[in-house]
C-alpha cells in the first residue's frame, strides 16, 4: 500500500483523485476487516462462555489493552516514516520504575508530577533515538536495538534487586485503572481521546501526512522538499514519550515494578502494529487500525483464558495470526496497485 | 539513506580508499578484541586462564553458532528474528520426546528435520509471498515459541543421561581441556561458513543478491532458491544450538533461549555487516564474537552486575555504526594524502 500517496500533492493533478479515495476505501475495508475478526471471536466465545461479555471483564480487556494501544499510536508513527522503535520496552521498564519510585522517595507527590516525569523520561529516550536516527543517519533498527539494551542497562544498575510494590504506591494511583464512567474505565475512555487526536493529526496535518510521504519513498519525499529528517526525528521524540507515559500506567496496573517490567513489549507492540494494517515498510496504515489490532490481541488472550484453553497457546495463535494478517496485506497491495495502475492508464 | 550525491562520491573515491575501507571495520575490531583481552587480563589474573577461557565458550556457544547462518542472511539483505525461538522448540522437543521415551538418536532426527521445516517455512514466506522478512520473522518467532510453550507448557524435563548432558558441559578429549563441544563446533561451522561466504559462487550470489536483488535476478542468480535455502540452514543449526543448550544446561523448559535474537542480531551488525545486505565479512563476524564473549566474561570477572552488560553490547554496537561515519572521512583523508606521497 506504498501507493497512498500525500494528497495535496494528488489534487494537483487530476487523475489522482480517484487514486487516493480507492487508497482510502481499501485502508478502511482494512480496519474493517479487524474489526469483522474482533466481532467473530467476541461472539464465538460469548456463546461458549457467556461470561466473556460480563461488565467485569470487558473492562478487564480494555484496561487491559490501554498500555498496548498508547504504545502502538507512537509506534505506529515511527514505522509510517520506513523506521521502526525497538526500544519502547525498555523505555517503559524505566520509566516505571523511576516514576513510581518518586511516591516512596517524595511522599505525598502529586500524581500529575509522577506522569511528568514519566513522560520526560520517554521524551529523552526518544529524543536520544531521534538525533541518532535523523542526523547520525544511521539505520533505526539498529539504533533502537542498542537502545533497547542500553536503556535495559540503565533500567537494571538503578533498579538492581529491588522493586517499587503496592504498598508504597498511593491508592489514588492504584486506583487510577479501576476507575470508571457508566462502566466504561477512565483510563481506556482517556486513552481512546488520546488515539482519536492521533488519528486525527496523521490524517489532516500536514506533518502527519509528510510522514506517509517520507515511508513511502524517502529519497522522494527529501526532493520534494520535505524536512526528512526533523519530520523522524519528532516521531520518535513523541513514541519516546508516549513510552513514558504508558510506563506509568503499566506501574499503576501492576504495582509491583522491578527490573525486567515490560520486557520483550517491542515486539508485541509491533505484531499489533502489523496486525493492524500498518506496512511495516511504511507508508501507509492508521492509527487506528493500530489500535484495533492492540485490542484484537488483548481480546484473544483474554478469550484463550475464558475458553479455558491454556495460556499456552497464547503466543502460537498470536503468531500464526500475524503472519495471516502479513500475507493478507499483501495480497490486497499488490491488488491495490494493479487496480491504482489500470486506473492511471485509463485516464491517460 | 545516502543522497544521490553521496553515492557519485561514493563511485569517484579511488582505489586505496576503498580498499581502506574494506580492511578498517575488520583492523579496527581485531584492536578492540586485543583492548578487551588486554584490559580484562590486567584487570583480573583469572582472565586469560584455560579454565575461563572454556567457560568464555562454554556460555556464549550457542550465541556463536547461531551469528554464522544469521550473517549469510543479513548479507543476502533479510534477517532473521526467529532464530532463539527456533533454539527454543528444538530444545522443546527434546524435553518433550525424551520424557515421552523416545531413543535420542530418533529424537535427534525429529529435531533436525522441524529445525529445517521451521527455516523452510520462513523461506518460503519470504521468497514465495514477497513478504518482508522482519514481519513474517517476529510472526514465526511468536509462532515457534509458542510450540515450545504447547510441548512443555509449565514441565520442565531434566532427567537426560549423563552421557548426553556431559556433552554440553565437559571438553573436547584431546585438547587439553580448554574447548567446549560448543567452541569446537563453533570453529568447523565458521570455516565453512567462510569458505562459502567468500570462495564460492554461491558466496558472491549472496553477496550480490544484498547488494540488488533486482540486479542479481538478472545476472541469472536464483535467488528465490538461495534465500530460502539460507533460512533453511538456519533453522537447521539454531535445532542443533537447541540440543547443545538442552544438554549444557541439563534442563528443556520452554523459554530456553528467550530473546537471544537480538544478542545475534547485535554481534552480526558489529561485526561490520549492512543491515541492508551486500556487505560484511565472516572474519569481522568472529572478531565480533570474540569482543562480545570477552566483554561479558570480563565484565563478569569484574562482580559488573551481569544483567547489566547490556550497556556495554548496545554502545559497543552504537560505536560500529557511528564510528564509520565519524571516523571514515578522517581516515579517507588520510589514506589519500598517504597514497598521494
Amino acid at each position: 500500500m506504498r501507493a497512498v500517496i500525500a494528497p495535496r500533492r494528488q489534487q494537483r493533478q487530476d487523475s489522482g483523485a480517484g487514486s487516493v479515495r480507492l487508497a482510502e476505501r481499501v485502508s478502511r475495508i482494512r480496519e474493517s476487516g479487524i474489526l469483522a475478526v474482533l466481532i467473530v471471536f467476541v461472539a464465538v466465545t460469548t456463546l461458549v462462555k457467556h461470561r466473556f461479555l460480563d461488565t467485569s471483564n470487558i473492562q478487564f480487556v480494555l484496561v487491559d489493552t490501554t498500555v498496548f494501544a498508547l504504545l502502538a499510536l507512537g509506534e505506529t508513527m515511527v514505522v509510517i516514516s520506513r523506521n521502526v522503535d525497538l526500544s519502547v520496552g525498555s523505555v517503559v521498564g524505566l520509566s516505571a520504575y523511576l516514576s513510581t519510585d518518586l511516591f516512596a522517595q517524595h511522599p505525598g507527590i502529586p500524581i500529575p508530577v509522577v506522569f511528568l516525569a514519566g513522560l520526560g523520561i520517554g521524551l529523552a529516550c526518544g529524543l536520544a533515538n531521534g538525533i541518532m536516527v535523523a542526523a547520525g543517519r544511521v539505520p533505526s533498527l539498529v539504533v533502537t536495538l542498542a537502545t533497547l539494551y542500553i536503556i535495559r542497562g540503565i533500567d537494571i544498575l538503578i533498579v538492581g534487586g529491588s522493586e517499587v510494590d503496592a504498598s508504597s504506591l498511593p491508592n489514588a494511583f492504584l486506583d487510577i485503572p479501576k476507575d470508571t464512567i457508566g462502566g466504561i474505565p477512565d483510563i481506556a475512555i482517556a486513552v481512546a481521546v488520546v488515539i482519536a487526536i492521533g488519528a486525527y493529526y496523521l490524517r489532516t496535518y500536514r506533518s502527519g501526512r509528510d510522514l506517509y510521504a517520507i515511508g513511502s519513498n524517502p529519497e522522494a519525499a527529501r526532493l520534494a522538499g520535505l524536512p526528512v529528517g526533523r519530520r523522524v526525528f519528532t516521531a520518535f521524540a513523541v513514541s519516546g514519550a508516549i513510552a513514558g507515559v504508558a510506563g506509568v500506567l503499566w506501574g499503576a496496573q501492576y504495582g509491583t515494578i522491578n527490573s525486567t517490567a515490560g520486557t520483550g513489549y517491542e515486539l508485541q507492540v509491533v505484531s499489533a502494529v502489523v496486525v493492524g494494517g500498518v506496512a511495516i515498510f511504511g507508508g501507509s496504515g492508521s492509527v487506528t487500525g493500530a489500535a484495533l489490532g492492540a485490542l484484537l490481541l488483548s481480546t484473544i488472550s483474554s478469550a484463550l483464558y475464558v475458553l479455558g484453553i491454556s495460556p499456552f497457546w497464547d503466543q502460537a495463535i498470536w503468531g500464526f495470526l500475524l503472519l495471516l494478517a502479513i500475507a493478507l496485506d499483501q495480497t490486497i497491495t499488490a491488488r491495490l496497485t494493479a487496480a491504482l495502475r489500470k486506473n492511471a492508464r485509463s485516464r491517460q | 539513506m545516502s543522497t544521490s550525491t553521496g553515492s557519485l562520491t561514493e563511485l569517484k573515491r579511488p582505489l586505496a580508499e576503498r580498499l581502506g575501507a574494506a580492511l578498517r571495520w575488520e583492523t579496527g575490531l581485531a584492536v578492540v578484541v586485543i583492548l578487551i583481552f588486554g584490559i580484562g587480563s590486567a584487570a583480573s589474573p583469572d582472565f586469560l586462564t584455560g579454565n575461563n577461557l572454556f567457560n568464555l565458550g562454554l556460555s556464549n556457544g550457542e550465541i556463536a553458532i547461531m551469528t554464522l547462518p544469521m550473517t549469510l542472511i543479513v548479507i543476502s539483505g533479510e534477517i532473521d528474528l526467529s532464530v532463539a525461538s527456533i533454539l527454543g522448540m528444538s530444545s522443546a522437543l527434546l524435553g518433550y520426546l525424551w520424557a515421552r521415551g523416545w531413543p535420542m538418536p530418533a529424537i535427534f532426527v525429529v529435531i533436525a528435520v522441524v529445525g529445517i521445516a521451521a527455516g523452510a517455512v520462513n523461506g518460503l514466506l519470504v521468497t514465495r509471498l514477497r513478504l518482508p522478512s522482519l514481519a513474517v520473522t517476529i510472526g514465526t518467532l511468536a509462532l515457534y515459541r509458542g510450540v515450545a510453550t504447547i510441548l512443555l507448557g509449565p514441565n520442565t524435563v531434566s532427567n537426560f543421561p549423563t552421557a548426553y548432558t556431559n556433552l554440553g558441559v565437559n571438553a573436547v578429549p584431546f585438547t587439553g581441556n580448554d574447548i567446549t563441544y560448543s567452541t569446537l563446533i563453533f570453529i568447523v561451522l565458521a570455516i565453512i561458513f567462510g569458505v562459502v561466504l567468500h570462495a564460492t559462487p554461491l558466496g558472491r550470489s549472496i553477496y550480490a543478491m544484498g547488494a540488488s536483488q533486482e540486479a542479481a535476478q538478472f545476472a541469472g542468480i536464483r535467488v528465490k532458491r538461495i534465500k530460502t535455502i539460507l533460512f533453511m540452514i538456519s533453522g537447521f543449526i539454531c535445532s542443533l544450538a537447541g540440543v547443545l543448550w538442552t544438554f549444557r544446561l541439563s534442563t528443556a523448559v520452554q523459554n530456553n533461549g528467550l530473546g537471544l535474537e537480538l544478542s545475534v542480531v547485535a554481534i552480526v551488525l558489529l561485526a561490520g555487516v549492512s543491515i541492508f545486505g551486500g556487505k560484511g565479512s565472516l572474519i569481522g563476524v568472529v572478531l565480533a564474537v570474540l569482543a562480545f564473549a570477552g566483554i561479558q566474561n570480563a565484565l563478569l570477572l569484574t562482580n559488573f552486575n551481569q544483567e547489566a552488560t547490556g550497556i556495554v553490547t548496545g554502545g559497543l554496537l552504537l560505536a560500529s555504526v557511528f564510528l564509520p561515519t565519524v571516523l571514515g572521512p578522517a581516515v579517507g583523508r588520510w589514506l589519500r594524502r598517504l597514497s598521494h606521497t
